[in-house]
Order: structure tokens, then C-alpha cells, then sequence
């Protein structure tokens, strides 16, 4: 069989400018193999190198006394004392899950509960932000019902629970949705793997499934954006099987516990070539595979077919010389296939054998350092300017307030998530102490007295309308959420999902939720330890709003001090912390969209230095056991906050009676929809009330007495009084009504 | 007295039964690898939760083949207590230990949450102290939970007082609303003649501990523990 010749066209087709394929030819000295062109092409696309997004990532605090890794590995570690550490990130299968839903979500699972597992770590819950196109949209009840049931199908199998996460829909994500998926695992310091390959000498070890011709290109296809033809791409997108994934966590934990091995890798995005060239990068070593023995799903596989596919529910090992015996073991006991591939050597050569003869001589350090970098032009969107012009004066109001309440708490974005968590076993393993459906997840440690408090979340219309305010939002309202339930802080991981980056709109907005993001993790002292960049969500050329979505960790010293988001007394006072931050703010709110149909003006306001104080404050009541439940104004401002705090929990909807907290002289409407970033519902015991306040006072955080709970309705003194229960049918009816879904 | 929480390949809610055995209820436990053929030594069987073989063939219908059911079937045989939970109900099934067959949930969708179950029946190891009519709140996460045999064999397990568990609303009222995959009869549990196997879709191992919202589910085991203790007295 003769191989396809490489030519300058050939490049430019595998995404290679010819800028960069001078790099290549400059490198090699020659013209590259067939296989050296692909493996170029995979470990230089934007998906793998991070060519448009390197230099800005940098931005970001990575470091801090927690911090065990950074990013640049599988995922981050973050120590949380008594000798354990939790190791999390967050991914994105955006491109696949629009493809093929089911098997795009699912292998997006898979893979992130690999690059967990890879490091040692025992997963031991997941979280994921999803976004789709308009309710009503044709393709999007097939989308979300995909998506969910794919991200069920695996983690239900694999026996890891899916604890929460976020949901949301905007006709920005009609021809793009997002699947963001996150994992978290728990380790012991002493069992932390790297993913690196030393020892020359040492053998280079294949497990897993087989490799077949599934995904071959994927992460190329990550790095561009969609047209009309996209459907014609379902053969790129990898058909997961969690059963095999099983087996293969259970068999890498359990040779963890040997000292067998040097270094693991999971084979993610562009499979063999990237963990084998990242594990030699890491280890400043090279290797020798021979392709002939990797174990093989189909027949008359090429070796550019061998190196690129993701085939999935795979890894690499290196293991210590003389100890293959052991690895060979645990994975046939596991039924699953192990081959010796090749050898870890000292030149610093990646080297590829297939059938005898060299396909692949490749430099290493040359391969990573040179790989391209770009500080691509950014430039504000002209339009941007009259996107953010708002007249609220102009907006009429709503003849029949409550009613406007019912139904933005029945609709797309507020109402009852249930119909998609029910679908996810969100129990198994037996940790988790605060279900779906609370401001964040809340998970025990066994063995210990610590819990770990997990919440994702971003505005993205905040961000459409101003980036870096957007992004500073994402992160204090995703560590708000944590410190509502009474956590600290003490990591995040982010998928940062946007358009086009060689468009300079668009390298603006990436450039500004960066800078945003970047501020407000140092205000409140929470590092980035991994993430994810996901450019090109466009189709035809029409971007999706900037979504960098967070997903903070936070720690419970004594997981016995959790809080909830909801009422639980009747009798219990309701306060409202940072009463100070409110403010007439419909720019970028829920209200605007759903009820004047405008996504227009400017995000809230957003007071790092108060967002910490309020965020200890909150720690702090927890701890000392002052308030019952807390839960922040967000989407929906504060009339829907106080509606989840009543009819959230678990057991029947509560009524409240509340002052109404604007002045008099408010718009009835801006009063009750308004958004603010930095006011958080607190209900507590009515004997806890002065050392509430008094704790509020020693954190300079304002506090105003806004009621009781109790009774048949929700009322907001001279605004609006619903029936509680009505406003619970709503909600928990909403979700699968907005979308057309059995409920 | 030691009992053995069965592994097998996609076996996932092992360690669950295991903690809640070993470090809530205080019993000896022990896993047992699926290519073992001997139960002995051990005093109790729990056969757990999970996606045997990944359950792409029926549930179950892989793991009956493994090595240690020959054991299972001749340690139930001998009248010791055996429990099936979730996939492992669908082991006993497909394994022929229990009548009857599972099929999809009626929603067609995966289906995580705290069901009501009422009690029937008493005679179990796994239910004595637990007087029919109780109610048990407890979860269910199942994809292929819908209980199905026929009419005479329905009508032949509710004769003889096999049926341990149906869901039911908080008040205990067997309804329709209240089954969560269309079981016939809203069965959710049931046991051998003999009453020493029981099968059941519910997780008694993740409600062990009022933590987790409820307790209830320690009922079973606390009432295995006390069974055996007789026994042997």
C-alpha cells in the first residue's frame, strides 16, 4: 500500500498553517511521514496546544498553600488535610454531544473520569454545565434528552454519582450547545501518579480497550468551527462503553497500590500521540512503539490510523523495568487487554515502528517547545456599545405581578432541575449529604470529619454584555454557592467556552473574562488548578455567547455545619445579608429576557472586597450554627430567590411574609426582579438573631430583617402574595412543560 | 459471623454494602471475587448493586454464568440468608433463585430517588422485626426495575407471602403515582418459598444511616444480624 504523499495542501487540510508546516519542515529538516504530519497536526490543534489561549491563561492564580498541582497535568490537586488530597477538572464535549448527543456526552464522562482516576485518585462525584439552544427550538428536546440520558449511561455504570450542576438555554447555543462535565476524585498524598515517563529502559505499556478507527481526528475537529456539513462528521465522535472504563478504574487503582509503575496517562484527545509524546515531554525522555503490538479492534489499521484514534477506555503506562509481570496480572484479571508497546529510551526521540520499518522520528522538546504560540488581535465588538444601552423607564410593566412570578419560576431557566438529576444516580457511593437542587452538592468524606461542597456555574448573558465583569460574576457567584453551604473555597477548575478566536471580538471577550476571572480569584484567594479552553463554538459563523463556566471546590472542615438554600421552620426570621448591594440592575437579567424579550445594559455591580467578607460571614454562621438555611440572589433576583428558599426543599412548600426591601419609591417590578451580585437569604431560629446580627456587624456586612416563615403564601408586603403551593406546582412542572418532555 | 458482599465485573455499589455492614450495622464482612466457587465460611450473601457486564445483554443474564453462583444457589439451598439488591435482585432472577423477569422502566429513563415502601411480609431474615404494613422509606436507582411475571405466578407469590416489598406514598397507600417503573403490583421486592433469598430493587445499603435521609434501610441488615444470632444460639 502506498502512502499518500505529504505536500504543503495536505498540511493545510490537517489544519496546519503554512507557517506552522515551515515550523515542521524546519524541525525535521525534511519533509514529514504521513504519520509525523498527523501527529503534528493533533498535538499542535488548538484543542491539544492551546496555541490562542496560552499566553492569557497565565493570568490566572494557579498557586496557594492548598495546591498540590497545577494545571499542565491530567487534572489539579488541592491538599485537604489529614493526608488527603482532591484532584478535579472540568472538560468540555461541546462539539461531539451537538453531533451525537448520547455517545458526545458519554465519552465526555469517560474522559473526565480518566484523566481523574490517571492521578490516582478514586472518583467520587461529577457535576455538569450544560447549555442548549432555544426550548422550543426543533433540535433541542433530542439534545437534552440526549445529553442527559449519555451522561447518565455512563456514570450511572461506572458508579460514580452525578451530584449537581447547571442547565440553561439561549438561542445563542441553537447551532452550539455546551457539554461541560466535571469530576472530582479523592487520593492520599503518598498515591498521587504523574503522568510522565522516565527511566530509560522502562517499558511502555498499553491497557484498555482495543484500538479501532473510532474518533480519528477529533481534536482537529474541536478546532474549527461548524457548517451545513457538520452531520456528515458523527464517524469522528467515539462510541464510549463505561462497563470496560469499570474495570479498567478498578484495575489501574488497585496496581496503584503496587510500586510497579513510573507514570500513567489516559489516551483522551488525539489518543496515542498525545499521551505518549506528553509523557516523554514531562520526563525530558524519548521512546520507541511499536505499533504492531497494540492491541487492535479492526484490521489493516495504518500507523496514522493507529496514532490518532480515540478509540476510548484507554491508557499508557510506564512501569518499572522487570515489574511487567504485575501490571500483566491485574489487568487480566480484570479482562482486559495489556500489551508491551515499547520502551522509555534516553535521546529524547519519539520514535514510531510499524510493520519493521520507522514512521515516525520525531524530536520531543522540538514538538512542545516550538510549538506555535499566538497573541491573535483583539478588539472590542463595535456593537457593543448598543448592546449595552438600557432604558428601564421604557420597559412597561407587567399588568399582573405574580403571575410574572409564577411564571419565571415555572420557565426554562428557574423552574425544578429534578426531571434531569432523577435521570442521574446521584446517591451511589454514599456520601452525598446535600442532594441536587441546593446552591452546592455537598459530599462527606468516609473516614474523616470533612465534607466537600461542589458548585458550577456562569451567567453567560452577563458575559455577552461585558466579559470581565461576566467573568469576575462566574467566579464570586460559583464560591458564593460554596459559602452558602458553608464551605471555603479552596479551588476551581473552568471550561472556558467561546466563538472564532481568530476573530478579534471574540479574542476580546476571551481576553476580558480572563482578566475578570483572573481578579476576582485573587480578591477572594481561590486558585485555578485545571481547565479547559473550547474555541470555534460557531456555526456558520454565528458565535455563542462567551461562557467560561466555574466549577469551585470548596471544603467543610466539619460536613455536620452544611446548609441548605432552603426554609425548614415555620417561625424561622428572614434576613437579607449585603442588603446594601441591591439596586435597580436589569441589565443582562432574567426578567429582561424572558418577560421583555431584550438581552441589553450592563451586569450588576460586583465589590470584590465585600463578596469576601460576605463569603466569611457566611462561613462563619454555618459554623457557629447561627443560621438555618442560605441562599444567594441570583437569576430571578431577589422576589425568586425567596421563592426557591420556600419551595426548594425536599418536604412540602413553606409560605414567608416579607417586607419588601427596595425603597417605597421603586418600580414594583425592578423591586422584585432586579439582580445584584452580593445579597445572600438567610433564615434562622429566632433565639439566634442578635448573634446573627452581631456577627454581621464584626463583618461589616449590612443585615435587614425582612420576616417569617410560615403560612399559605409567599408574600412580599404591597408587591405580590402567591400561594406557595402554586408556585411549587410551577416550578416542579416547569422544566419538562418548557420543553416538551414526558414529565 | 461474617458475610460476603459479592464482586463481580461492573459490580459498583459493593463498597456501599460493605460500609454499611462493616462500619454503620458492625458485621464481619468480606468481598468475594466472582471466580470464587466457595461460600464457606461466610454466614450471609449480599449480592449488590451495579451494571454487570455493563448490562448490555439483559441484567444479570452475564453474572448468573460466574463461578460463584453454583455457590450461591447451594448455600440458599442450605437455607442461608441471601439478599439481591438492584442488579443483584437481577442476578437471583436471571439465575432462576427468584420467579419472574425485569424490563425497562415504564418512563423508558433512568430513575434515581427516595421511593415509600410498604412491608408484607415478616418471614424473611431480612425483615423479621419488621411487621407487615410497615413503612420504609428508602431510594431506588435503576434503569430496568419494572418487575414482570404472569398473572399465575403474581397471584401465586401473593398466596404464599412472597411479595416483602411494594411501593407505596408516604401514608403507605399502594398506588399507581407511587411506582416509579411500572412494576406489576408495584412489587418492589420479593423472596424465595423458603423466605431466606429476597431480591429487591430498592438500596437498603444507602440509607443506612440518617445522614444519608433516612435510616430504614439499616432495618434489614440490623434484622440479618439478630436472624443469625438465633440462629446460632
Amino acid at each position: 500500500m502506498k502512502e499518500k504523499p505529504v505536500t504543503p495542501e495536505l498540511a493545510r487540510e490537517h489544519g496546519l498553517s503554512p507557517a506552522e508546516y515551515g515550523t515542521v519542515l524546519g524541525i525535521l529538516g525534511r519533509t514529514p511521514s504521513l504519520t509525523e504530519l498527523g501527529i503534528f497536526s493533533v498535538m499542535w490543534s488548538e484543542h491539544c496546544s492551546y496555541k490562542s489561549s496560552r499566553i492569557h491563561l497565565k493570568k490566572f492564580p494557579t498557586k496557594g498553600p492548598r495546591v498540590l498541582q497545577g494545571p499542565g497535568e491530567n487534572a489539579g490537586i488541592v491538599d485537604i488535610g489529614d493526608g488527603l488530597a482532591v484532584v478535579f477538572k472540568m472538560e468540555s464535549h461541546n462539539h461531539p454531544s451537538f453531533i451525537e448527543p448520547y455517545q458526545g456526552a458519554a465519552t465526555g464522562v469517560g474522559g473526565i473520569l480518566r484523566d481523574v482516576f490517571t492521578m490516582g485518585a478514586r472518583p467520587i462525584a461529577s457535576l455538569n454545565s450544560l447549555r442548549f439552544g432555544r426550548p422550543d427550538h426543533p433540535r433541542t428536546r433530542y439534545l437534552v434528552s440526549g445529553v442527559v440520558s449519555g451522561i447518565a449511561g455512563y456514570g450511572n455504570c461506572i458508579g460514580v454519582p452525578t451530584v449537581g450542576g447547571e442547565v440553561s438555554f439561549d438561542e445563542c447555543y441553537d447551532g452550539n450547545i455546551l457539554v461541560n462535565v466535571f469530576t472530582l476524585g479523592v487520593v492520599r498524598h503518598e498515591r498521587i501518579w504523574l503522568g510522565t515517563a522516565a527511566g530509560v529502559g522502562n517499558p511502555v505499556i498499553y491497557v484498555g480497550s482495543k484500538t479501532g478507527r473510532d474518533g480519528i481526528h477529533g481534536a482537529t475537529m474541536a478546532s474549527g468551527e461548524f457548517d451545513e456539513k457538520s452531520e456528515e462528521k458523527r464517524p469522528t465522535v467515539q462510541v464510549g462503553d463505561p462497563f470496560t472504563e469499570k474495570l479498567l478504574l478498578e484495575a489501574c487503582l488497585e496496581l496503584m497500590r503496587t510500586d510497579a509503575i513510573v507514570g500513567i496517562q489516559d489516551m483522551g484527545a488525539a489518543g496515542l500521540t498525545s499521551s505518549s509524546f506528553e509523557m516523554a515531554s514531562r520526563g525530558g525522555t524519548g521512546f520507541l512503539m511499536d505499533l504492531d503490538r497494540v492491541p487492535q479492534r479492526e484490521e489493516g489499521m495504518t500507523p496514522y490510523e493507529l496514532m490518532l484514534s480515540e478509540s476510548q477506555e484507554r491508557m499508557l503506562i510506564v512501569a518499572k523495568k522487570g515489574r511487567e509481570g504485575e501490571v500483566r496480572e491485574i489487568f487480566e484479571k480484570w479482562d482486559l487487554d495489556v500489551s508491551v508497546i515499547g520502551e522509555v529510551t534516553g535521546d529524547g526521540i519519539g520514535r514510531v515502528r510499524w510493520r519493521g520499518k520507522m514512521v515516525a522520528e520525531i524530536p520531543i522538546a522540538a514538538l512542545t517547545d516550538q510549538a506555535p504560540v499566538y497573541d491573535r488581535p483583539a478588539e472590542r465588538p463595535e456593537g457593543q456599545d448598543a448592546l449595552q444601552r438600557l432604558d428601564p423607564a421604557g420597559l412597561p410593566a407587567p399588568s399582573d405581578l405574580g403571575e410574572t412570578w409564577v411564571r419565571l419560576m415555572g420557565g426554562p431557566e428557574l423552574s425544578d432541575r429534578k426531571w434531569v438529576y432523577r435521570q442521574y444516580d446521584h446517591m451511589i457511593r454514599t456520601n452525598t449529604l446535600i442532594l441536587p437542587g441546593s446552591d452546592a452538592a455537598v459530599l462527606r468524606i468516609k473516614g474523616t470529619r470533612k465534607g466537600i461542597a461542589l458548585s458550577v456555574d456562569c451567567n453567560s448573558r452577563y458575559c455577552c454584555l461585558d466579559p470581565f465583569v461576566g467573568g469576575m460574576i462566574a467566579v464570586c457567584e460559583a464560591a458564593r454557592n460554596v459559602a452558602c453551604s458553608g464551605a471555603e473555597p479552596i479551588g476551581l477548575s473552568d471550561c472556558l467556552n467561546f466563538g472564532n478566536p481568530e476573530k478579534p471580538e471574540v479574542m476580546w471577550q476571551f481576553r476580558s473574562a480572563i482578566d475578570g476571572m483572573a481578579k476576582a480569584c485573587e480578591v477572594l484567594g481561590v486558585p485555578v488548578v485545571s481547565g479547559n479552553v473550547s474555541f470555534y463554538n460557531e456555526t456558520m459563523g454565528k458565535g455563542i455567547h462567551p461562557t467560561p463556566a466555574v466549577a469551585m471546590v470548596g471544603l467543610l472542615e466539619d460536613a455536620s455545619k452544611r446548609r441548605v438554600q432552603w426554609f425548614s421552620t415555620d417561625g424561622d426570621l428572614i434576613l437579607l445579608a449585603g442588603e446594601d448591594r441591591l439596586g435597580v440592575h436589569l441589565g443582562g437579567s432574567l426578567y429582561l429576557k424572558e418577560v421583555h424579550g431584550r438581552v441589553a445594559g450592563t451586569p450588576p455591580p460586583v465589590d470584590l472586597a465585600h463578596e469576601k467578607r460576605l463569603q466569611e460571614f457566611l462561613r462563619e454562621a454555618a459554623s457557629a450554627d447561627l443560621v438555618a438555611s442560605a441562599h444567594d440572589l441570583a437569576e430571578g433576583g431577589f422576589a425568586c430567590a425567596l421563592a426557591e428558599s420556600c419551595i426548594s426543599g425536599p418536604g412540602s412548600a413553606m409560605g414567608a411574609r416579607v417586607l419588601n426591601p427596595f425603597p417605597e419609591a421603586t418600580r414594583p417590578d425592578f423591586a422584585m426582579f432586579s439582580e445584584c451580585q452580593g445579597a445572600v437569604l438567610l433564615s434562622c431560629a429566632p433565639a439566634n438573631r442578635d448573634a446573627l446580627l452581631d456577627l454581621a456587624r464584626r463583618f461589616r456586612i449590612t443585615m435587614m430583617e425582612l420576616g417569617v416563615v410560615g403560612g399559605e403564601h409567599v408574600d412580599i408586603e404591597g408587591l405580590a402574595r402567591v400561594g406557595a403551593a402554586e408556585l411549587r406546582m410551577a416550578w416542579s412542572e416547569g422544566f419538562a412543560a418548557a420543553l416538551g418532555l414526558e414529565g | 459471623m461474617k458475610t460476603a458482599v459479592l464482586v463481580f465485573p461492573g459490580s459498583n455499589c459493593d463498597h456501599d454494602a460493605y460500609h454499611a455492614l462493616k462500619h454503620v450495622v458492625g458485621v464481619d464482612a468480606d468481598f468475594v471475587w466472582h471466580k470464587r466457587s466457595s461460600l464457606d465460611g461466610f454466614d450471609a450473601v449480599v449480592i449488590p448493586g451495579g451494571f454487570t457486564y455493563g448490562d448490555y445483554l439483559r441484567s444479570g443474564a452475564m453474572a448468573k454464568l460466574s463461578p460463584v453462583m453454583g455457590a450461591v444457589r447451594r448455600f440458599a439451598e442450605g437455607g442461608g440468608p441471601v439478599i439481591g439488591i438492584c442488579n443483584g435482585f437481577q442476578i437471583l432472577l436471571e439465575a432462576g433463585l427468584l420467579p419472574g423477569a425485569m424490563i425497562v422502566n415504564n418512563s423508558l429513563r433512568f430513575v434515581c430517588d427516595f421511593v415509600h415502601l410498604r412491608a408484607g411480609t415478616d418471614r424473611t431474615p431480612f425483615t423479621r422485626g419488621i411487621p407487615e404494613g410497615t413503612i420504609l422509606k428508602i431510594p431506588v436507582a435503576h434503569y430496568q426495575g419494572n418487575y414482570f411475571a404472569d398473572e399465575r405466578t403474581l397471584s401465586s407469590l401473593e398466596e404464599r407471602g412472597q411479595v416483602v416489598f411494594r411501593y407505596c406514598d408516604p401514608a403507605g397507600e399502594v398506588t399507581r403515582e407511587s411506582n416509579p417503573n411500572g412494576s406489576a403490583r408495584n412489587i418492589a421486592g420479593i423472596c424465595s418459598e423458603g423466605g431466606n433469598v429476597l431480591g429487591m430493587m430498592p438500596h437498603p445499603e444507602r440509607c443506612a444511616e440518617e445522614v444519608l435521609g433516612s435510616a430504614d434501610g439499616r432495618r434489614l441488615f440490623d434484622a440479618m444480624v439478630a436472624w443469625l444470632g438465633e440462629r446460632s444460639a
